[in-house]
């Protein structure tokens, strides 16, 4: 391989002391080297040094460390999943943002436990500070200000890094996070800028080294909206959205008292028939539609011309209005990202009540960048054909902090675990939002930029947002990532909440007047045998806290108890429901397939999936039926097959 | 493909007029051009056409074992999609087991139960569920379970069935899309709607377990118990129908303590009588075993014949009959009528709600009026159903009757008022269940029954 060729020849004429290149070179030893600093890079540098690694992070700006260039929030719909998920873990997104949030609000409160998301407006500044902070002071980890351009591998193990500047850095394991910077090209109406977000410096040169590595890169883009100065909004023709009253922390080990505090206000506002019109008439100037930007775009997050476009039967769209921070006056339009030249988005923007008079402080643009093709990635976020080189973030075709963040800390960890030679962590589709997140992107065919999705997860009911910790606490501890206390709390609670369910199966209460009243009060069926209370629970209009009065022996237990309790005496029959799918879907995840397995000598197999399983290597028969372009009948020829 | 040749014998081992020893495998017809001569050509299998019969003589050291005719179907076009040799020779079970260990003599080894079907499957010849109808057309007992394991190869069912899930997955979609996008896509008013289409749903499933129900009786027969007190004439009865002894007929109450099971065929249509012990409180251990097995048997009858000895009144036993057939499909048989009657028809008509028929096992009257009556209830409308809709499969049976459950979950969680979001649960459920009998869906278990349901030869 070129890449690997020009490595070796370096190596070599540093013993020789040639003529042209310099005689010495800097030359440096660690574990793991993390490239990036975004929310990847610090979740797999944290994680990496935590475990006991000698880390380096390299980034091409130490300020922008946990940058949030686009939405200036963490969490929402399924990502807040994620987030509680990462913490459970011990990773640290959740505790950042419990330090840095101005705004929070638990979403979809209406609907069922499974689909409650937690979603927080963060000061990005004070993000990035406190995320800097923690870096800075996180032992075994060093961060380095440089653009790493080249990656050493021989024999199909990556042995170190190299930077621009040509200096060396040894390594067992590296963790590629480069986000949004590969080749990034900032793009509206007819201007292209060739840095990354934000004017940052783009890197140019890792892409070349990776396609002589055999690595196939795929092009993708996203896109932001422009963010305007708060004294130019008339807030009075906007619906203001308050935070919730009682704020419920991201992060497990966050004292829910410490982070209830003052909140700032986001706005909505919409956009109408004379914002649609202004789009259509210039969608020709759009590089989206002109042809410009070759990059494939997120489907479920669309700039503002293409939700015009698709959805042409709505007169209006949703517009939040959000601020960035507590100490600036730059307020971000989310729902309006557009790549459409800046007189368009003065005048399109100018449409939107409230915002007649609007300043744009920073255009809305377009990114466009080189990432990888996931599928040549194994669940541990591995790369199959290099050891030692896992990658995560946008870089493997992914969109968003959370999803970013969750992808970094599985790579960080099995970066680690890689080095000291113990099983690597997978999380399957059963356990985790990042299960299903790192099985779609290495499993299935992804031609643009991944969103985590509440639908993506078949398993949500078992997969909450409030349970992440009874989930995946015990994982992150034998990682050596969650502390002794914290387990310890983990472990109680967990006794806890089945001691106080079998309580309440156990305790049967006669149909008695007073029960009667309370009954009749909440418009629930009057008792004419006994029941326990777990079946009063279960009734719809009942809950843990209403039968309280009905319940004199009831322990003092905390809130988080008492609302596994409640949720899982509620939902009980979904639940079971739910495990025996999971049941089912475990028998063939445990099915395992042997990854240099040639797939054409089963005959029974249709071509197509012949070459798609020859292209994958599944893990497992589960993972093999996952792959589109292999169908239940070829799933049942595998089976046949291996029982021979 | 497999590179042993495998063989077996195709049809029965008994003796019959003709009988096929099957080869299937790289070196089939090289096996059996080892064994094989030419009546008149001096040729040999492997430069025969393929899909070509050829008559001649299965040999062993120089002495002829059997005049055959030899089919050579080289793969892919043959039933393993490996080359196939049939021999057809003649059917005594000697010969066929002489020629099948001179098969298995000169390189080929002894088919497991179901593996010529089982390379089929993959080979990519055919799909699971094809295999499957392969064994229900093998087991078919009579003409309608022929018909309806065909139709099954075709897929007319499969329609109907793809079709719901259809139906289940558009309702998965606007749930999960609204979860995804509630900006855009709302689900105001869709509960409401969504029940409707359950209740069209479950109607259809319905119908379909029906039409099941009613394809096992004719394919199966009619499951027909007799029930009655010790020496009302149950064995009788079985006997009679039977014509001939089949049951043990004395004069001692309790004498069937066992249930016994026979098939008959009443003017067209099977009946798969059940011979019960008599219901009636007892010491006696295995008379005991018996009755419960008697009551057992009731329970899932499609069809009860209570035979009342009419020469005695009732007593608790009949009490208990009669509670236990109340809602079940039944005819009265007032047996012993050529007796001194004490018994009132109209009366035994009012207790039980059922045509009664005076009876006489043993002057055999009765008995065009019982067949009459059998008729009517199973020809004319209560057997009437759609065989294009019919299920036959008990596996499919039963996952039909999984999905419908899965079905009814939702209808209560709609009914509970319950976010759309846990809908989604039993609505996969469903599809699931549903993907499983069309091969949609694959669930590991579920292979390995079907190919262990296959008998030797296939």
């Amino acid at each position: 391989m070129e890449c690997q060729n020009k490595l070796s020849e370096n190596m070599v004429n540093q013993k020789e002391a040639p003529v042209f290149a310099p005689a010495k070179r800097l030359e440096e030893v660690y574990d793991v080297a993390v490239v990036g600093a975004g929310h990847a890079g610090c979740e797999a540098a944290l994680a990496a040094a935590r475990m006991g690694m000698e880390t380096i992070m390299f980034t091409v700006s130490v300020d922008s460390i946990a940058l949030m260039p686009c939405n200036p929030n963490i969490g929402g719909s399924s990502k807040g999943h994620l987030v509680r998920e990462i913490d459970a873990l011990g990773g640290e997104m959740g505790k950042n943002i419990d330090k840095t949030f101005i705004q929070s609000k638990m979403l979809n409160r209406s609907k069922g436990p499974a689909v409650h998301s937690l979603r927080a407006q963060a000061d990005k500044q004070e993000y990035t500070r406190q995320m800097r902070f923690v870096l800075e002071n996180t032992d075994h980890l060093t961060i380095r200000q440089a653009e790493v351009s080249e990656l050493v591998v021989e024999d199909g193990v990556l042995r170190g890094v190299k930077t621009y500047s040509g200096a060396l850095y040894r390594c067992q394991a590296a963790v590629l996070c480069t986000g949004t910077y590969l080749k990034a090209r900032c793009i509206y109406g007819e201007v292209s800028n060739a840095t990354g977000p934000n004017g940052l410096q783009a890197a140019n040169h890792l892409t070349d080294c990776l396609k002589a590595l055999g690595i196939e890169m795929f092009r993708f883009k996203t896109g932001t909206p422009a963010r305007v100065d708060r004294r130019s909004i008339d807030f009075s023709k906007m619906a203001e959205q308050f935070g919730d009253e009682r704020v419920v922390p991201f992060s497990f080990s966050t004292d829910p008292d410490s982070v209830q505090k003052e909140q700032v206000s986001c706005w909505l506002t919409y956009t109408n028939e004379e914002t649609h019109q202004i789009i259509r008439e210039n969608l020709d100037r759009s590089p989206l539609f002109s042809g410009a930007i070759e990059g494939t775009g997120p489907r479920y997050c669309p700039s503002i011309e293409d939700k015009v476009v698709k959805f042409a039967d709505k007169d209006r769209h949703q517009i939040f209005v959000e601020p960035e921070g507590l100490y600036t006056n730059e307020m971000y339009l989310a729902g309006m990202s557009s790549s459409l030249p800046e007189d368009v988005q003065y005048a399109m923007y100018r449409t939107l009540p409230g915002l007649e008079h609007v300043k744009i402080v920073r255009n809305a643009y377009a990114i466009e960048y080189d990432c990888i093709n996931p599928r040549q990635l194994n669940p541990t976020l591995e790369f199959k054909k290099i050891r030692g080189l896992f990658s995560g973030g946008q870089f493997n075709g992914s969109s968003g902090y959370e999803e970013a963040a969750a992808q970094g800390l599985i790579a960080g960890i099995n970066a680690a675990l890689y080095i000291k030679k113990k099983e690597p962590l997978i999380l399957d589709r059963s356990q985790a939002y990042i299960g299903v997140l790192i099985d779609d992107l290495v499993t299935k065919e992804n031609h643009e930029p991944y969103r985590m999705m509440t639908s993506r997860s078949e398993y949500r009911l078992l997969l909450r947002q409030d349970n992440a910790d009874l989930r995946l606490s015990e994982i992150g501890y034998q990682a050596g990532l969650v502390s002794e206390e914290r387990i310890g709390y983990v472990r109680w609670k967990i006794k806890e909440i089945e001691k106080e369910i079998k309580r309440l199966e156990n305790t049967k209460i006669g149909g008695n007047e007073q029960v009667q009243q309370f009954l009749r009060d909440h418009q629930s069926t009057e008792l004419k045998n006994g029941a326990s209370l777990a079946e009063l629970i279960k009734r719809p209009e009942l809950d843990y806290e209403l039968v309280c009065c009905l319940d004199p022996g009831r322990p003092k237990l905390p809130e988080d108890v008492r609302e596994q309790v409640n949720i899982n005496l509620k939902y009980e029959g979904y639940i079971r429901r739910q495990r025996q799918q999971v049941m089912q879907f475990k028998k063939l995840e445990e099915k395992r397939l042997d990854p240099s397995f040639d797939y054409s000598k089963v005959s029974g197999l249709r071509k197509e999936a012949v070459q798609k399983l020859n292209l994958y290597k599944p893990m497992s028969i589960g993972q093999a039926g996952r792959i589109s372009g292999v169908s239940p009948a070829d799933i049942s020829v595998l089976l046949v097959y291996l029982k021979q | 493909m497999y590179h042993d040749t495998i063989a077996a014998v195709g049809t029965a081992m008994s003796h019959s007029g003709i009988g096929i020893v099957r080869i299937s495998g790289e070196d089939a017809v090289t096996v059996a051009d080892r064994i094989f001569r030419f009546k008149k050509k001096k040729l040999s299998l492997s430069q025969v056409e393929t899909h070509t019969i050829h008559y001649g003589y299965i040999m062993e050291e120089g002495k002829m074992i059997d005049e055959v005719l030899v089919s050579v179907m080289k793969g892919p076009h043959s039933y393993t999609a490996e080359d196939v040799v049939e021999i057809n020779c003649h059917g005594g079970v000697l010969v066929m087991k002489r020629i099948l260990e001179l098969v298995l003599k000169n390189g080929a080894r002894t088919a497991e139960a179901g593996e010529f079907t089982k390379r089929a499957f993959l080979n990519g010849r055919i799909d699971l569920s094809q295999a499957e109808a392969v064994i229900d057309l093998i087991n078919s007992k009579n003409d309608f379970a022929m018909k309806s394991a065909a139709g099954q190869l075709s897929g007319r069912l499969s329609e109907k069935i793809r079709q719901l899930r259809e139906q289940i997955l558009h309702e998965i979609a606007a749930i999960e899309a609204a979860l995804d996008d509630p900006e855009h896509i709302t689900l105001e008013g869709y509960k409401e709607a969504l029940a409707g289409k359950l209740d069209s749903m479950l109607l259809d499933m319905n119908l379909l377990i029906s039409n099941a129900e009613n394809g096992r009786m004719l394919s199966e027969g009619i499951k027909t118990v007799i029930l009655g007190k010790p020496n009302a004439g149950k064995s009788s009865l079985l006997n009679l129908l039977l014509g001939e002894d089949r049951a043990i007929v004395t004069e001692i109450a309790g004498t069937t303590r066992d249930t016994l099971e026979e098939q008959i065929l009443l003017d067209g249509i099977g009946l798969k009588l059940i011979d019960t012990a008599g219901i009636r409180e007892t010491e006696d251990v295995v008379e005991k075993i018996g009755v419960t097995k008697a009551v057992g048997q009731a329970e899932d009858a499609d069809l009860i014949l209570y035979v009342v000895d009419s020469s005695v009144n009732l007593d608790d036993s009949d009490r208990q009959i009669i509670e236990m057939i109340k809602e079940r499909r039944g005819i009265v048989l007032m047996n012993k009528s050529d007796l001194e009657g004490v018994l009132d028809s109209r009366l035994l008509c009012k207790l039980t709600d059922k045509r009664v028929i005076s009876f006489s096992a043993k002057e055999g009257f009765g008995l065009s009026e019982l067949k009459d009556a059998i008729k009517d209830m199973f020809m004319n409308q209560e057997l009437s159903f759609n065989d294009e809709w019919c299920l036959t499969n008990l596996r499919h049976k039963q996952a039909m009757g999984e999905a419908l459950e899965s079905l009814k979950l939702v209808k209560q969680s709609v009914e509970d008022g319950m976010p759309e979001d846990f809908f989604s649960i039993d609505l996969m459920n469903a599809y699931e269940k549903l993907g499983l009998i069309v091969g949609e869906a694959v669930e590991d278990d579920l292979v390995e029954e079907i190919f262990s349901h296959f008998c030797m030869g296939k």
